[in-house]
Formats: structure tokens, sequence, C-alpha cells
């Protein structure tokens, strides 16, 4: 029972990142940024195949560098050459999957072996205890997480949240909507492309297909963060993405536990329940809508 | 100050929707000229805004702004020096963010190439709050709240506190106070000419009111078909009542001022 609830944490906590790539280039910039599934997968070849160098630390900076550059391609793609912004990162995305098989050697898994890793580094040492993993996974996120949040805090940061905003305005303000789209794209990919190196080297493995539909858990994430903890600052929606992440891994574990939903379905309960909570401004009003004309039929007598 | 010369464009060019909206348009604003535009329905008054705010390149023609040439400058390069208002009171404010956040945008305008990285300092917030006072709407004591909560005056307020807190060295206003119930149009009115006076920036300011168009600044021009048709300053545009403006306007153009609003407003 401990091991569930330790592994439910660490999945929650890396996976968290990826909640939060989303909080800013969906909730922020207002962009739905589909770079995110390859996006992760690059994090965790790159990750796990430097790794494999003998670089385990070198591997995680590689990796956010290798998940900024992808989403400079998207942001590339949407701000200079008029690409639709769900488009562009479909293109990348695509682009992605072969340069995903060449950093693996062209193959579609690679394994660590008996390399070293932040993991067994950390437990080599002996913090921590059996709570290693936690420790380490619970670290990287929280640190992420405080450094975007001084980050949106910042003059670049404030420009960013306003060019998601309103552009307009961000343009009389003599600021670049092309320079912050940009900035704000390669972040989000970095944080992604962070939590595919963290996963990479706790699973010791990278897999081509790792990635598939994490965009979508990664929002469903989010949204029951900001259903939990709400969204009334920076700070808390930071919070919220991690909250999210956390409960996500627990459901999924207590489906994988007693097979209340057969495990393989839980990608399609997840789409269900993302489209739901999006829908749910659209069907709020609908149903009022509705609840109007009935009240209306009523009083005319007809 | 500002120097256009011979700017023209056209819209849909090579389409059925082609659409010359100014042609040969010359324009020369001295320094502190305070310049009101009147014109018809499609006259070309918003869209010789946007040709000289850089919102797109002009066909034909250059923009200089004082002594540089800014015909292919960018919109966002152009902001630093240009302040603009629309009628959209939406517009010029970013809801979801606070009003401090919004002031340390615009804010940014001032600082030729500050850190990036830095932050909102208590010296900024402290200057923030003694222009807010000045607007006299209590948004002082409410700088941490989402700009989306204030009232569309407020929204306007603010944002020609944004466009001026920085001096700019040309403020376009665009019809800022039409879609402002009349007691908050007069106090963003009043406000505009106040910060205006104070700091003699040269302004383009584009009205319905035929009255105000008369009385605000010191140079009244008159657009029609993608020109300016009129342009009267000094003692004739002192001695000129509204009726006299419209019969000049018609002697320019050779038709009657068409604008769907401008009567309206005469009555009221």
């Amino acid at each position: 029972m401990l091991y569930v609830i330790q592994t439910a944490l660490e999945l929650g906590f890396m996976y968290a990142l990826v909640a939060m790539a989303l909080f800013l280039s969906y909730r922020i910039l207002d962009i739905a940024d589909l770079t995110t599934d390859s996006g992760f997968v690059l994090g965790a070849a790159v990750s796990v195949v430097v790794a494999a160098a003998g670089h385990p630390f070198l591997a995680v900076f590689a990796a956010i560098f290798a998940g900024a550059c992808a989403g400079f391609v998207t942001a590339f793609l949407q701000t200079r050459l008029g690409v639709p912004s769900i488009l562009a990162g479909i293109v990348t995305n695509t682009g992605l999957y072969t340069v995903n098989l060449m950093v693996m050697g062209w193959s579609s898994n690679v394994s660590l072996l008996k390399q070293a890793t932040l993991f067994t580094m950390l437990r080599d040492t002996g913090i921590g205890g059996s709570w290693y993993k936690l420790i380490l996974a619970a670290g990287v996120t929280v640190l992420a997480g405080v450094l975007l949040v001084w980050f949106l805090g910042t003059r670049l940061g404030l420009s960013i949240r306003a060019t998601g905003d309103n552009t307009d305005m961000v343009r009389a303000s003599s600021v670049n909507p092309v320079f912050t789209v940009t900035v704000g794209l390669c972040v989000s990919n970095a944080l992604t492309a962070l939590s595919g190196a963290v996963v990479g080297q706790y699973q010791k493995s990278a897999d081509i297909n790792s990635g598939t539909g994490i965009v979508v858990i990664g929002l469903a994430c989010l949204i029951i963060g900001e259903t939990v903890i709400g969204r009334r600052n920076i700070a808390v929606n930071a919070a919220a993405a991690v909250a999210g992440s956390i409960i996500y891994r627990f459901i999924y574990a207590v489906i994988l536990k007693t097979s209340v939903v057969p495990i393989e379905c839980l990608k399609l309960v997840t789409a269900v329940v993302v489209a739901l909570a999006i829908a749910s401004p659209a069907l709020k009003e609908w149903g009022a809508l509705k609840k109007r004309k009935m009240g209306a039929q009523q009083k005319g007598g007809r | 100050m500002l120097r256009l010369e011979n700017i023209k464009k056209t819209f849909n060019p090579g389409t059925v929707n082609e659409k010359c909206a100014i042609r040969n348009l010359s324009l020369h604003l001295a320094p502190g000229d305070f310049a009101t535009v009147i014109g018809s329905n499609g006259a070309g008054k918003s869209t010789m805004f946007g040709a000289i705010a850089g919102s797109f390149f002009a066909d034909e023609g250059t923009i200089i702004l004082d002594g540089e040439d800014i015909t292919f400058t960018q919109e966002y390069k152009r902001s630093r020096v240009i302040g603009r208002l629309f009628q959209d009171p939406l517009k010029g404010t970013a809801p979801h963010m606070t009003i401090e956040e919004n002031l340390a945008l615009a804010f940014l305008r001032a600082s030729t190439g500050t850190v990036p990285f830095s932050r909102i300092s208590k010296k900024d917030k402290e200057l923030f709050r003694e222009q807010l006072q000045l607007l006299d709407m209590g948004l002082e004591d409410r700088m941490k709240q989402p700009v989306g909560l204030l009232s569309g005056g407020q929204r306007q307020a603010l944002t020609l506190l944004m466009a001026t807190m920085v001096p700019p060295k040309l403020l376009l206003l665009d019809e800022h106070t039409a879609a402002l119930d009349p007691a908050t149009a007069d106090k963003v009115l009043e406000l505009t000419k106040k910060i205006i006076a104070k700091n003699h920036t040269t302004c383009l300011m584009v009205t319905h009111n035929m009255q105000q168009a008369l009385e605000l600044g010191n140079r009244t021009l008159m657009m029609d078909d993608g020109k300016i048709v009129l342009d009267v300053r000094g003692k004739e545009r002192a001695d000129m009542s509204v009726s006299d403006l419209l019969e000049r306007f018609r002697t320019g153009a050779g038709k009657d001022l068409d604008n769907d609003r401008i009567l309206l407003s005469m009555e009221g």
C-alpha cells in the first residue's frame, strides 16, 4: 500500500512539469501546443542517451535545451511563417518523431543498464532512505515551479502573460508579441522535456511511444488541480498543476489496483474528462438557456 | 513633429473588395499641435491612425516622426514614442492582470534596455500610486485587483494613463470617449486635456462631436475620401461655428458631411 502511494506521488510530481508547461502555453499564452507529446519523448530520449554516456546531470540540461529548441520551431512556424498555432504544433510533433528515433540511434527504445542516473546517485548518498526517489522528483518539480512563478513576475514574464491576455495592448507597450510567444513556447517545451528527462532516468528507459496522449493527460491534471485548488494567482495556479497531477496519479493507481475501469480504457476516460471539463462553460450556458425557455413556456401557458 | 507625405493605402488590392482607404495624404503637425479630426464614415480617419501607428505599412509615401523616418518601423517599436487609444475601452488593457501589472507593462516603454528579469520595484509602485491618484477614481487603492473588474470608463482612464505615463512624442486618440456614458466621457476628456496641456503633447484626436472638434486643441482637420479636405487653425478657427464648418466641408468635398453619429451629437 505504502509502495503504491509512494509511486503515485513520485509520478505525480514528475508529470506535474507537463501540467505546468501546459499552464504556461494553454492558460497563459492561450495556445494549444501539440508539440507536447513528442517534446516529452524528446526529453526522455536525450536524457537517457546522455546518461548512458555517463553524464546524468548534463543529460537533464541537454533535454531542457532540446525541448526549448522544439518549442522554438513551433513558435517560429506560427509567429514568422503564419502557420496556425494548432497546426504548427502538429507539424513539429510529427517531425520530432523522426528526430526522437534518431536520438535513440534509430531504435524505438533505449535503456540504461548499470549506468548512474540522478536517482541512483541520490540513493548512493543515502539521503532520504527509501524516499529518495520522491525527494528527487518533488525537488525538481518544486524548484521548476518556483522558478516559473518567479519568471512570470519579471518584466519579461509580465509581457508574456499580457500577450495571451491582450495582444494589442502588448504591442502598444513596445513589446514584440513574436518575441514573447517564442520565449513562452521555448520555456513551456523546456518544462515538458524536463519532465521527460526525469521520467526517463526514473524508468531507466525511453520509448518512442511514451508521450502518446501526454498533452491530454497534462490538461486533465491542470483542470483537476484548478477545480480543487482554484485559480487565484500565478503561484496558486502553479501549485494547482502539481496537485492536479498528483491527484490524477492517485486515481490512476486506484483504477490500476481495483480495476473499476479496465486499465486499457484509461486514455478514453481521460479524454472524456478533459472534453467535459473544457466544455463545461458551454454546457452550463446551454442548460441555463433550456431552463429559461422552459420557464417562459410555463408562464406563457403554451 | 509629424510629417506624412503622400501616404497611400489600398486594402485587399486586386480583389472585388479593393478599397483605397487613403490616397495622397499629406499632413504636417508642429510640436505641441493638438488637432481634432472629423470626417464621414469611411473617410480614412482610422486608416490614417493605423498608418501612423504602424498597424500596417503604407503602400506609398513616407512618415517622419521627430525627424526620424518611421515608414517601415514595426508597430511595437513605434509604440515606444506613439501612444494610442481606441474607442473600445477593452482594447488597451489586459483584463486578467492587475492594475499594477498593467501599469508596469506600460512603463516598459520608458526603459531602454532594462533587464528583462527585473521585477516591479517599490519605487515603481509609488510612482504608479501617484499617477493613479491623478485619475481621482480611487484606483490607487485597488492596485492588486485585475483590470477586468473595472468599468469601461475606469479602464479607458487607465489606458490613457498607460499611454501617457511616459510622455509619448505623439498621442493618437481614436474617438476614445465615444463608447462611454456622458458623465464618464466628460471626465476622461478633462483628464485628456489636462495631461496634454501638462506635457505639451503633440496630439491627433478623432471625434464625431463637431462642437468638440472646434473647441479642443488648436487645429481642426476634416477628412473625406482618404484625403484631408480642410485644415483650419488660428483666428479663422476661433471665429468658426459648427454650421460654418459644415458649409466649408461642403465646398471642400463637394458633398454633405455624412456620418451617422455626427447629427446625434449636435442635437445633444
